[in-house]
């Protein structure tokens, strides 16, 4: 039986409509053979909790450049939480100033990734996350 | 795969195999090359020799857009070219070399900062402080919730408050943020598309409460909802809505504010979102083919309203392709009016344009290393015949600028414009090989876009069909994987690398939300909500007619009502636009 594939949901929630990133990362984890949800924009967190559900996915990719993450993340981590959705791996791309990366890991986000970041090391920290992930 | 996804599929139209970017292109453009028998001596011997010890660095050379680019360009990359029809003189068609006949002999371009960021109060102090500093123009950056046309206490605005810019609910808040500064004399630019009308309205209410006449008043509305369907994606009302909004704006600005510039068509976010420069300049002329069109069929004389459109372009890093793009845009302008649509007005011929330099090329990584890109940028800007220029600041990969970070910027710009001897004469590089070459290149790929959106019935159908999202997604997509392979170098971030030290950086906190909140419930207490109800009430039956908006969008918000009751009852007539996503 194949292996089953890692399924992502690309999220970008609030008002921001910088997508470049969102995009690009969509693309990227596709191209790396995983099954790539992209939500569009303008999300609230319950939008991106519910489609998790509906998708069953293994991660959550929010792409955030608007500063609104302190706000954002702790919502959609009590959202999943609630949910029964805690093994979730939930990853955050953007503009995310370094004093808040340990509030932000302390909610449950499981690793931020920066400005500059290559598309390979994300596709390969989802692949550690996710190599002993059940096979359908 | 989600519907979303499959239903966009669709509707796909092939990416074209880029117009231009392509690696035969440059070599087998137009015509052969046909080098001179010296140029041809020249490879045998001097060239070869060279070679045969010392193999070039790569196999191919390329823009940061991936247009490739010759070893040597020579009068042989120059066949059909004519001086005096294609550069021509400063001030004179085609424009190549400039708009004006002594441009920064003249007069220095406008050093335009933007800036904005947390409540009205915050960003009037930044403005009285930039003005102090010589700057002599003022840019206002708005945030999300007003680029949406959400007041501060709606609850999709959480957390975004003052964040990407300073947030404007009201009047109230208008008559702050620009308290002690004469609209009379400085000149102003909004960044606003979406609720451009209803912030332009605010500004207007504001001069006339200073007593500045109208007439007289000068700044730029950006105005341009194309470009966020296309790459930004703040909109809020469909396209079509949406456009009348924009003719409103045309039209009552040629009648009213004659030295105003009620519209910025911008390629600045196109490229950001991850264009090549050829997109860039292709679908932002498009764009503003799109408004002149629109104006036209309002019943518009091109020449009455053509005038007061003015551009705003991208300066990226790679810089004689930015040079080649902005003389490019000039030519292409000035043909697109006298041929498609008889301007007889220089004034309508002349593209006018302001710069930015690219904030998607700023590092988190080694963030000083900004201030030379951005000079660099900035300098190709100046060399290029900018009329206003925006410099960015060293730390804005991270967050909104300190006042150090963007005082530094500005001094950037001194330096160039006082320091650097480059504006002494105009348009120096007019007549080099290269530039000259890589000009004609550009235009030529701009026009086939434009051909190409023009067979899909124009922009905003192109738009609907997600054609420039898609060519700006593909070429995005394929310079990251150029960085990820390490075929394009970024120092500091796939090269270079080392440890550093965080940089100190602007924090926006949550009191601002709370301070608008306050001001918000204090404005609904004292004005007369019978007025308010009244105006919106007119405006929204206004808007279910053909009239123009403007009048009727100035009036409500005198009375007070707020950016978002405005936009609200807009929302009611228009409906609201959800793009299909493409990935």
């Amino acid at each position: 039986m194949p292996e089953k594939k890692i399924r992502v949901l690309i999220a970008k929630p609030g008002l921001d409509g910088h997508d470049r990133g969102a995009k690009i990362i969509a693309r990227a984890l596709r191209d790396a053979g995983m099954e790539v949800i992209y939500t569009g924009l303008r999300q609230t967190p319950e939008m991106i909790a519910t489609a998790a559900i509906q998708e069953d996915v293994d991660v959550i990719g929010l792409s955030i450049l608007s500063g609104a993450h302190n706000t954002i993340c702790p919502q959609l981590m009590k959202l999943l939480h609630a949910k029964g959705m805690d093994d979730v791996t939930v990853l955050v791309g953007g503009i995310i100033p370094g004093a808040d990366i340990p509030g932000l890991k302390q909610a449950g986000i499981a690793e931020i990734f920066l400005p500059g970041t290559s598309t390979q090391d994300i596709i390969n920290f989802i692949h550690q996350r996710h190599a002993s992930a059940p096979t359908a | 795969m989600s519907d979303k996804l499959r239903t966009d599929d669709s509707k796909a139209i092939a990416p074209s195999t880029a117009v231009t970017d392509t690696p035969s292109r440059g070599d087998s453009a137009a015509t052969a090359r046909n080098p001179s028998a010296a140029e041809v001596n020249w490879e045998k011997t001097t060239l070869k020799q060279t070679l045969a010890k010392n193999p070039e660095r790569q196999q191919t050379f390329t823009t940061i857009s991936g247009h490739p680019i010759r070893r040597l360009y020579t009068e042989a990359d120059l066949p059909n070219w004519d001086a005096t029809r294609d550069l021509g003189l400063p001030g004179e068609p085609p424009y190549t070399r400039g708009i004006h006949s002594t441009m920064h002999r003249g007069r220095l371009w406008t050093m335009r900062q933007f800036a904005g960021f947390g409540t009205a109060e915050d960003t009037n102090q930044r403005f009285r402080y930039l003005l102090e500093q010589g700057q002599t123009g003022l840019s206002t950056a708005f945030d999300l919730p007003t680029l949406m046309g959400y007041d501060s206490d709606h609850p999709l605005s959480e957390g975004e408050v003052g964040k990407c810019g300073v947030a404007i609910s009201s009047l109230a808040d208008m008559e702050v943020l620009f308290d002690q500064i004469p609209l009379a004399k400085v000149t102003t630019s909004m960044t606003i598309n979406s609720p451009a009308a209803v912030i332009w309205a605010m500004y207007l209410a504001v001069a006339e409460k200073q007593g500045a006449d109208w007439k007289t008043l000068s700044g730029t509305l950006q105005n341009d909802i194309l470009k966020e369907y296309i790459a930004q994606k703040e909109y809020i009302y469909p396209p079509e809505p949406s456009m009348r909004l924009v003719i409103d704006t045309l039209e009552f600005g040629a009648k009213h504010t004659p030295k105003f510039n009620p519209i910025s068509v911008s390629g600045y976010h196109i490229r950001e979102a991850g264009s090549t420069a050829v997109q860039e300049l292709a679908f932002t002329l498009r764009d503003g083919l799109e408004y002149v069109e629109w104006g036209m069929r309002r019943g518009m004389e091109v020449d009455d309203f053509v005038p007061q459109l003015s551009f705003f372009f991208n300066a990226h890093s790679d810089f004689f392709e930015e040079i080649a793009k902005y003389r490019a845009a000039r030519r292409i302008w000035h043909k697109a009016m006298v041929e498609r649509y008889g301007a007889k007005n220089p004034r309508t011929w002349a593209l006018r344009f302001h710069t930015q330099t690219a904030g998607c090329s700023l590092t988190a990584q080694q963030p000083y290393n900004n201030v030379v890109r951005t000079a660099i940028q900035a300098l190709a800007a100046v060399l290029g015949g900018t009329q206003s220029l925006h410099t960015n600041s060293l730390d804005e990969a991270w967050a909104l600028p300190t006042e150090f970070a963007a005082t530094l910027a500005l001094r950037t710009q001194q330096v160039i414009a006082h320091e650097t001897g480059v504006t002494n004469t105009v348009d120096p590089l007019g007549g080099s090989y290269f530039v000259e070459s890589l000009t004609n290149e550009l235009e030529r790929g701009a026009w086939d876009y434009i051909a190409k959106i023009d067979a899909l019935g124009g922009m905003v159908s192109a738009i609907e069909r997600s054609y420039p999202q898609r060519e700006i997604a593909e070429a995005s997509y394929r310079y990251q994987m150029e960085v990820d392979r390490r075929e394009k170098i970024i120092v500091g971030v796939n090269d270079y690398v080392s440890e550093e030290r965080p940089l100190d950086i602007l924090q926006i906190d949550e009191t601002v939300a709370k301070r608008q909140a306050a001001r918000l419930s204090k404005l609904r207490v004292e004005r007369s909500q019978d007025e308010v109800t009244r105006r919106i009430n007119f405006l929204r039956e206004a808007a279910k007619s053909t009239a123009n908006l403007m009048p009727h969008i100035y009036e409500a918000v005198k009375s007070y009502a707020t950016l978002g009751e405005i936009c609200e009852a807009l929302r009611d007539v228009f409906g609201t636009y959800e793009e299909v996503a493409i990935t």
